[in-house]
C-alpha cells in the first residue's frame, strides 16, 4: 500500500449545490491516473449515491477515499440518526426521503442498492442515534 | 451525431455551450429520477428531462453524457446555470414532451 493516495473530503450537511462534489473530484484524479473507464464509472455511480444520502439522511459527514494499484477503497462515515433496518434500506424502491427531497428527482429508493452494484464490496456497520460507516472497495482489473 | 452538429440544427435552444463541440453523442437517453439516470445513462448519452437543478448537471458529469436536454419547458435555475459552466456542460432546452424531443433527435441520428 506504500503507493496508495488517500483523499479525504468533507461533506456539508444539507447543501445540495455541492453535493456531488466529492465523486466528481474522485473521478477527475481516476481519470489523470488512466484508472479504466469501468472501474471509474463503479466508483462515481457508488460514491455519488452514498455523498447523496449522507446529505438527505445524516447531516454531512466525511469521506475517505484510498487509492491503490488494484483496489479504490471509499469509507463514508456520519453522525447520523443511523438505519434502523439495513435489509429493508437495501431494498430497491424503499425511501424514507421527505418530499422536498424526492421534488429534486431523489428518494426513489435506489441509492443502497446502486451503491451494493456498483462496489465489489460493501460492508455497513450503523448504530441508531450514533452513526453509520459504509465502506465500499472497487477493484481495478 | 456531434454535440456541435446538432447546436447547428437548432432543434432546442441552448442554455449553456459546454465547449464539447467535438462530442459524440451515442443515443438519447430519457429519466428524471437522478439515481436512476445515475446507473442506466450510458457514456455519451444526450439526456432528456424535466429536473433542472444542480444534481442533473452533477449526474450528468458523473455519467459522462454528452448533453442535457431539458424538456417541458423546464428551465435550469441559477445554481444549476453556474454549475454548468463550471462543469463545461452543454444543456438545451425545449417546449417539447419528454418522448417527442428524445424521438425527434433518434430520428436526426438515424
Amino acid at each position: 500500500m506504500s503507493n496508495s493516495i488517500k483523499l479525504t473530503y468533507q461533506v456539508s450537511d444539507d447543501d445540495f449545490t455541492r453535493a456531488g462534489e466529492a465523486s466528481s473530484n474522485v473521478k477527475s484524479k481516476l481519470k489523470m491516473m488512466n484508472v479504466p473507464p469501468d472501474a471509474i464509472r463503479k466508483v462515481a455511480i457508488s460514491m455519488y449515491e452514498g455523498e447523496i444520502n449522507m446529505v438527505i439522511h445524516a447531516n454531512g459527514g466525511t469521506i475517505t477515499v484510498e487509492i491503490s494499484k488494484d483496489c479504490i477503497t471509499m469509507v463514508l462515515a456520519d453522525k447520523g440518526p443511523g438505519i434502523k433496518n439495513i435489509e429493508q434500506a437495501m431494498q430497491a424502491g424503499f425511501s424514507t426521503a421527505p418530499d422536498n427531497i424526492r421534488t429534486l428527482g431523489f428518494g426513489a429508493g435506489m441509492g443502497l442498492p446502486n451503491m451494493k452494484k456498483y462496489s465489489d464490496e460493501m460492508d455497513i456497520q450503523t448504530e441508531i442515534g450514533v452513526g453509520t460507516t459504509v465502506t465500499m472497495k472497487v477493484y481495478i482489473q | 451525431m456531434k454535440i456541435s452538429e446538432l447546436t447547428a440544427k437548432n432543434l432546442f435552444a441552448t442554455v449553456n455551450d459546454g465547449g464539447n463541440g467535438d462530442t459524440e453523442i451515442t443515443k438519447p437517453f430519457a429519466c428524471d429520477l437522478l439515481s436512476f439516470a445515475m446507473s442506466k445513462a450510458s457514456s455519451g448519452c444526450a439526456w432528456f428531462t424535466v429536473m433542472g437543478n444542480v444534481n442533473t448537471i452533477a449526474v450528468s458529469v458523473l455519467a459522462d453524457c454528452a448533453c442535457i436536454v431539458l424538456c417541458e419547458g423546464a428551465e435550469l435555475d441559477e445554481v444549476a446555470t453556474q454549475k454548468a459552466q463550471q462543469q463545461n456542460v452543454t444543456v438545451y432546452r425545449t417546449d417539447m414532451p419528454v418522448f417527442d424531443a428524445a424521438l425527434m433527435l433518434y430520428k436526426e441520428m438515424q
